[in-house]
């Protein structure tokens, strides 16, 4: 990394980030608890990193919460689910002319501070989408038995057909480029998006690096997913990914 | 005894296309969608009555019972309807979907305006 400027109370900012323009996409389902110290902590890290909260249906006033903080948000008409939130979240960083854009869930599970190891494989011009992995590099993370043995099968089943070592096909953690965003905008799976975007992609000829990041327990609210959703997380990520074989993709989107 | 069937079958069938004809008429169902049915309750109809294209048909697929044959065929429209069903709905819950995106998209971009007239 290169040498970087002290900016008063907060964190180094990298100065090759002058004059991008970045944005973190918050999607947010019912955090009104979390949502406050999420925007704090990304405000900390990069004052220049605009924010915006896809409000995906909540009920219990994530929006109003996040509009008092200041920040940008978009309000969905109802739950769409975290892939089209976050569709709608890159949709809005295109129009608005992002040059990067950082998904960082609402629910505090990420950890801003991590946000310049996302963002540096782009700025090094390495890659165009990155992915926090929390299994790369010796992070010590074990999740549940299940859990662990449904994220290894995808985990090397994705491996093969990017041909590259993926590790965690579940992180949300990412950062993508203006190509990303644009990708993104116009095409992104629903429902559980994490595995297929990666292989998305991959199949658009765009380059994916992932960085080891330290990712917290939740904060507050339940977790999205019950052992039902987990069978048909398993059964639709994997129709999904046979299928996405046989899909003929466009060639590679150019950034707007 | 199987004359009784194919009454049956061609009554149900008639009644069917009655049914479908009046949705259309008072414009509760599309005709886009009406005509999968229709097409059902058509060749229902007509191998309910024309026997001898039924015995041909349960022949040639090894069906011993020639009404068997009719239902077999039945159900097999009924499973394309339903199919096709299944895709109207991907299309309907795509079509919603961007409806979303763009209407909270819209919302926050006339609040912002709306917010920027206010202070200016």
């Amino acid at each position: 990394m290169t040498q970087k400027i002290t900016t008063g109370a907060h964190q180094a900012v990298d100065p090759r980030l002058a004059g991008l323009r970045r944005i973190a996409i918050v999607p947010a389902y019912n955090e009104v608890g979390a949502i406050e110290s999420v925007i704090a902590e990304i405000r900390a890290v990069d004052p220049a990193l605009a924010i915006v909260v896809m409000d995906d249906g909540s009920s219990d006033g994530t929006a109003a919460r996040a509009l008092e903080l200041g920040v940008e948000v978009v309000r969905l008409p109802y739950n769409l689910g975290i892939g089209g939130a976050m569709q709608a979240g890159y949709q809005y960083a295109r129009e608005q002319g992002f040059d990067l854009a950082i998904q960082v869930d609402g629910d505090g599970q990420h950890d801003p501070r991590e946000i310049a190891k996302l963002v540096e494989p782009i700025l090094e011009g390495v890659a165009d989408m990155v992915v926090g992995t929390r299994f790369a590099g010796g992070k010590h993370y074990r999740p549940p038995f299940a859990r662990r043995i449904g994220i290894q099968i995808f985990a090397a089943v994705v491996s093969l057909i990017v041909h590259q070592r993926v590790t965690d096909t579940t992180s949300g953690f990412r950062a993508v480029n203006r190509l990303g965003i644009a990708l993104f905008a116009a095409d992104y799976p629903h429902d559980y998006p994490e595995v297929e975007t990666t292989v998305l992609v991959h199949r658009h000829r765009m380059r994916m690096v992932e960085v080891p990041v330290g990712m917290r327990t939740r904060a507050t609210g339940r977790s999205s997913i019950t052992i039902f959703q987990s069978i048909y997380y398993m059964l639709k990520v994997s129709l999904a990914l046979f299928v996405g074989l046989f899909r003929r993709h466009s060639p590679p989107v150019e950034g707007e | 005894m199987t004359v009784r069937v194919s009454v049956v079958a061609a009554l149900a069938a008639l009644v069917l296309l009655v049914v479908i004809f009046e949705l259309i008429r008072s414009r509760r169902l599309h005709e886009r969608y009406a005509i999968l049915w229709l097409v059902t309750g058509g060749i229902i109809l007509v191998l309910a009555v024309w026997r001898d294209a039924l015995n041909v048909l349960a022949d040639a697929v090894g069906i011993a019972y020639p009404p068997s044959a009719l239902f077999a065929l039945a159900a097999l429209f009924i499973l394309i309807v339903l199919l096709h069903y299944s895709t109207v709905i991907s299309k309907l819950a795509d079509q919603n979907r961007i409806l979303a995106q763009r209407l909270g998209l819209l919302e926050n971009k006339l609040d912002k305006e709306r917010r920027r007239t206010e202070v200016g």
